[in-house]
């Protein structure tokens, strides 16, 4: 069969409405059941709880400038540092990827019309937008100040914060998220289009696929936990009281049962992003295929089975210990994996540097940092030091920040054209991503520095001696905080006055490319048949690279 | 090596204890593959970054097809690196975690927002521990109410303190000093004010500076007196008319319990049966005794658990 | 009349009918670590004590507890038999059928709802009066918070399962459900079928275990 490329980037913008265009009633939007429009309502949701975190984040970055930490008390300062745990965890991160990019692109990437429950979709973001009214009522009435973890005895017994509104805001949080990850596995299973085998999906989807899998399974968990801890609270009964033979130790178990597959959930789907972006602009199929799909599902796997190393110096026994350490460190290899792929992926490409590939390649880099001191703090002997510091918050921010969000504004940047029909000026976007780089590392990587210092989390105040590098770690945010807002400006100038898109501005291979940008609302107007794998990236004798599109 | 270490990275922090030299060898050890894996992996993508950038005449020909050798190659690698650092961090783990016989027990009591120290021989400190130099020292330590985390960097050791639960850590001073307790795990408003010092003072300093503490009884002497005065020898003591089990000898006894289970009477059975009498009741005895709880502090049931212990210790059995 | 023509995303009805139930049943996973959860902590807590355990559990109310099991047990046979007739095109027998399952499931609250009353006169509500004797207290409540925090979760899955059996009745009263389309009807099968499941599960957690024992 003759393969002829077809060079999708000239075609005109189609005629005839889109998914945007279609209706433009408040009635139309509030009551849709189209993917691609309730990505947006996500888009809209967990944009504005970004902020939310985002200031916590700024107040707190404030008050550690000084060690005195005069900037807000101390009951003010418990109640930011938790706030931004549990606003940036449930209400930005853990839907981020998956309830806007994911809900856009899944049924493109498969060919399909929509998702399996387009009702249920809809459902999952009145369920998310009830618990964002929760949680806020929960931040006006004051404030919970247990840190986003819960531990019992104290978030059940002796703090005077709104730890019951704030625990049910969260459980109902819950329920979008299992919602959603419902659909997308059902979805993938059911409504591939024909020729879309397993092994020829998108890794998008691969990813979206795997933290469903995560989803579906780990959140049930943390619903009972944080109603245990409730009850313990309102009806003063003591499951985890010692008082009457309970444990709080079982809270932790429980509690990071859910948690530490959590994080998985938030990085699966930034992980499938980055492994979008790299192969288009590369111009290179992604290296090791296969290995990349065992890789996620090794991790969501093997994920369940880690979550005590976040009790190493709890009271756990040292048996435990030793178990829960040795799967830490299983767990990293399939993400090892995944660097080498990508970097790989890489080696003969012809590479171009627009913003998406600069957000994915600070990605790689960020994410090897984050997952090398994921190695310390999985080593038991270093963790009994290094747990409870500044180490471990600079470690997770460098996977969750470094990592997620990059990824996230990486696919944002890149779907733009599809979701919106719009190009941004380019060099914004790149100034934006080397700032984000630069930046986040100012911020985050003094850190590793305090911790091993000594400094530990969750101090309003700290001895002179560690202000220095909270000062660099201040100048870093500020910068990460301006690199962040960028987008804002130049992605809405171009809602408004930027070029129109055409189907393929990138000349890459998904199907997603194959229709127009913005897609019209039922995404195709026929199924497409899929013939090939994705990544289909070649270059021909003269050295011209071109792309075989999957369908 | 500490020197050399402060030489080259000025703001390493203070090692002052075995435990704190052993750690410092694992993270360097961890630093060291860490950079390297950053430096190899951050270095690939920069070369290629430029090498295959747009526009570049390098060779793209012979692009690899077959990936597995290159995978399981790098997966073997990974993961034998991996479990190299395991098994060192694991083995010192339980070095850490596992203190030796060790006689120089301290008592310490955390509580919303204070380090309460106790030594056996009576002194009180608040916030801060004086030892000496080149002794080992076993803690012995519990909350009042929250979990809290006591936690000593120059040290590098760290242990979470759970209420009704006795937690230990152990290690020898190497260095003489001042060093920084901190809170580790999240307590309530003042958390970050829960700090305090470790004073680790030569033999000689040690000795001036037990002397000039106010006089005191020790430790064991106290819970006698506590003994008294909370009516425990009414049921306990010999010409007692209540059937209560004899306390001389029990600690370090097997007891059996009313429920068929037989215990070890340790710190914290005799703890729990203080505070949480009716939870374990001795065979052939009645559930009468009285819970003290919210009577007395953890501070006191230390000063009590000395007292049961100098009236007759059975020798463990050797592991 | 009730739609022929499957939803825009999907090529058949039988697609759409199949993909309903991997829906329903990647649910069902959920609710099997959400009670499984529980469960779990329950046996934590239960090795840890088990005379308390054994002694809190002998006060259980096992004659209601197996009546209610019986009654679960019987309206899963009708819930099916209802799916049946429907599948075969016998609408008036399924409503029938349907009612039947509601009624046994509105029993098992009334019956639930009076074992509650005598689990508070036998002075086992924690909080509320509770006593045991010959055990530690402590642990003894932990079961009985166990105990009712498990059921009542149950309880309000079995209220919704009844509320959606009313929306069914509602249907196949006025025949929407055809032999070769009933969607709803198979997936809110599974479900109350699930929710019996769970029940039997507790059903062995909380009455028998304690008595065999003492």
């Amino acid at each position: 069969m003759t393969d002829v490329p077809v060079d999708f980037t000239t075609l005109p913008p189609e005629r005839g409405t889109n998914y945007l265009t279609d209706e433009f009633t408040i009635r139309s939007w509030l009551f849709t059941t189209d993917h691609k429009r309730i990505a947006l309502l996500f888009f809209a949701s967990i944009t504005v709880f970004f902020f939310v975190g985002g200031i916590a984040a700024t107040l707190i970055r404030l008050q550690l400038l000084t060690p005195g930490g005069t900037l807000v008390g101390p009951d003010v300062y418990n109640r930011l540092f938790t706030m931004h745990g549990v606003v940036m965890v449930w209400f930005f991160l853990i839907p981020s990827i998956p309830a806007t990019l994911g809900n856009f692109l899944v049924p493109l990437m498969i060919g399909a019309h929509d998702l399996a429950f387009p009702r249920l979709n809809l459902l999952s973001w009145y369920i998310f937008s009830l618990s964002g009214l929760i949680v806020i009522y929960a931040i006006v009435a004051g404030g919970v100040d247990t840190g986003w973890t819960f531990y019992t005895p104290y978030s059940s017994m002796f703090s005077n914060g709104h730890v019951i509104a704030a625990a049910m805001a969260v459980f109902v949080n819950g329920f979008s998220s299992i919602l959603t990850g419902l659909n997308f596995i059902v979805t993938t299973h059911k409504l591939r289009a024909p020729g879309m085998t397993w092994y020829r999906l998108p890794l998008f989807v691969w990813g979206i696929y795997t933290t469903s899998l995560v989803m579906v399974l780990a959140t049930p968990v943390l619903a009972i936990t944080l109603g245990l801890m409730s009850a313990e609270r309102w009806l003063h009964v003591g499951f985890f009281d010692p008082a009457l033979g309970g444990d709080p130790i079982l809270f932790q178990h429980l509690f990071w049962f859910y948690s530490h597959p959590a994080v998985y959930i938030m990085i699966l789907p930034a992980m499938g992003v980055v492994s979008e972006l790299i192969p288009t602009f590369a111009r290179k199929p992604v290296f090791g295929y296969r290995g990349m799909t065992y890789a996620l599902l090794a991790i969501a796997v093997v994920g369940f089975f880690v979550w005590g190393h976040h009790m190493f110096v709890a009271g756990i026994s040292i048996y435990s210990g030793i178990v829960f350490s040795f799967m830490s460190f299983i767990v990293a290899v399939p993400s090892a994996i995944k660097v080498f792929n990508w970097t790989a992926t890489l080696h003969k490409g012809v590479i171009s540097f627009d913003a998406p590939m600069l957000y994915a390649l600070g990605f790689v880099g960020l994410f090897t940092t984050g997952g090398v001191t994921g190695l310390m703090v999985a080593t038991l002997a270093a963790d009994v030091h290094l747990t409870d510091t500044y180490f471990v918050v600079a470690h997770f921010h460098f996977i969750m920040v470094g990592g997620t969000v990059s990824a996230y504004f990486g696919g944002l940047h890149y779907w733009w054209p599809k979701i919106t029909g719009r190009l941004y000026n380019r060099s914004a976007a790149i100034i934006a991503a080397l700032l984000t780089f630069f930046g986040f590392n100012l911020t985050f990587f003094p850190q590793f520095i305090l911790g091993y210092l000594g400094m530990p989390r969750r101090y309003f105040a700290y001895p002179p001696v560690f202000q220095v590098w909270h000062v660099l770690s201040s100048a870093g945010a500020s910068i990460l905080a301006v690199a962040y807002a960028l987008p804002m400006f130049y992605l809405g100038w171009s809602l408004l006055y930027g070029k129109r898109a055409s189907a393929n501005p990138w000349d890459a291979t998904g199907l997603e490319w194959l229709t127009a940008s913005p897609p019209p609302k039922h995404n195709f107007e026929v199924t497409p048949t899929v013939v090939r794998g994705p990544y289909d990236y070649e270059i021909s004798e003269d050295g011209r690279s071109y792309a075989r599109p999957q369908a | 090596m500490d020197q050399a270490l402060h030489q080259w990275v000025p703001f390493w922090p203070d090692t002052a204890s075995n435990t704190g030299d052993v750690v410092n060898a694992i993270f360097i050890g961890l630093a060291a593959v860490a950079a390297f894996i950053c430096l190899f992996n951050y270095g690939l993508v920069a070369l290629f970054a430029v090498r295959y950038r747009q526009g570049s005449t390098a060779d793209r020909s012979h692009r690899v097809q077959e990936t597995w050798h290159w995978e399981i190659g790098w997966t073997a690698a990974t993961l034998f690196a991996f479990l190299l650092l395991f098994v060192w961090g694991a083995g010192a783990y339980v070095w850490l975690y596992q203190p030796p016989p060790i006689a120089n027990e301290i008592f310490v009591v955390g509580k919303q927002w204070m380090w309460k120290i106790q030594h056996p021989d009576g002194v009180r400190e608040i916030n801060e521990l004086h030892v000496p130099l080149g002794e080992l020292v076993r803690l012995v330590m519990t909350s009042q109410d929250v979990i809290h985390s006591f936690f000593i960097p120059a040290f590098r050791i760290k242990h979470d303190v759970l209420p009704d639960v006795y937690e230990t850590l152990w290690f020898k001073p190497t260095k003489v000093g001042e060093y920084r307790i901190f809170c580790a795990e999240f307590c309530g408003t003042e958390h970050a004010l829960m700090r305090g010092k470790v004073v680790v003072m030569d033999t000689k300093a040690y000795q001036q500076w037990l002397t000039a503490q106010p006089p005191t009884t020790s430790l064991a002497q106290q819970g006698e007196a506590l003994f008294r005065q909370l009516g425990c020898s009414g049921c306990h003591g010999a010409n007692s008319a209540v059937h209560a089990p004899p306390l001389e000898g029990v600690y370090g006894r097997l007891v059996h319990l009313s429920d068929g289970s037989t215990v070890r009477a340790d710190d914290r059975y005799i703890h729990d049966s203080i505070l949480l009498p009716e939870s374990q009741v001795v065979a052939g005895y009645q559930p009468i005794m009285p819970s003290f709880a919210g009577q007395i502090g953890e501070d006191d049931v230390f000063k009590l658990i000395a007292y049961i212990k100098s009236l007759g210790e059975s020798p463990r059995p050797v592991r | 009349m009730p739609a022929l023509r499957p939803e825009i995303q999907y090529a058949t009805l039988a697609q759409q009918s199949e993909t309903a139930q991997l829906g329903m049943w990647v649910f069902l996973a959920t609710e099997v670590l959400f009670f499984g959860g529980i469960m779990l902590a329950y046996e934590v807590y239960r090795t840890s004590y088990p005379a308390a355990f054994a002694a809190a559990m002998a006060e259980s109310v096992i004659v209601i507890g197996a009546i209610n099991t019986a009654l679960l047990l019987t309206s899963s046979f009708t819930m099916a038999l209802a799916v049946h007739w429907t599948a075969i095109g016998q609408p008036r027998r399924a409503t029938g059928s349907l009612i039947l399952t509601a009624g046994l499931g509105v029993a098992f609250l009334a019956l639930k709802a009076l074992e509650y009353y005598i689990d508070y006169q036998d002075h086992v509500v924690p909080r509320l009066g509770f006593e045991i004797h010959g055990v530690p207290r402590g642990p003894a409540e932990l079961f009985w918070l166990f105990y009712f925090y498990a059921t009542g979760l149950h309880a309000i899955h079995l209220t919704i399962g009844i509320v959606v059996l009313s929306v069914m009745i509602v249907h196949s009263w006025r025949q929407r459900f055809l032999p070769q389309s009933h969607n709803l009807l198979e997936v809110a099968g599974l479900y109350w079928s699930f929710i019996d499941i769970v029940w039997v599960f507790l059903f062995a957690l909380i009455y028998p275990i304690g008595r065999v024992v003492s």
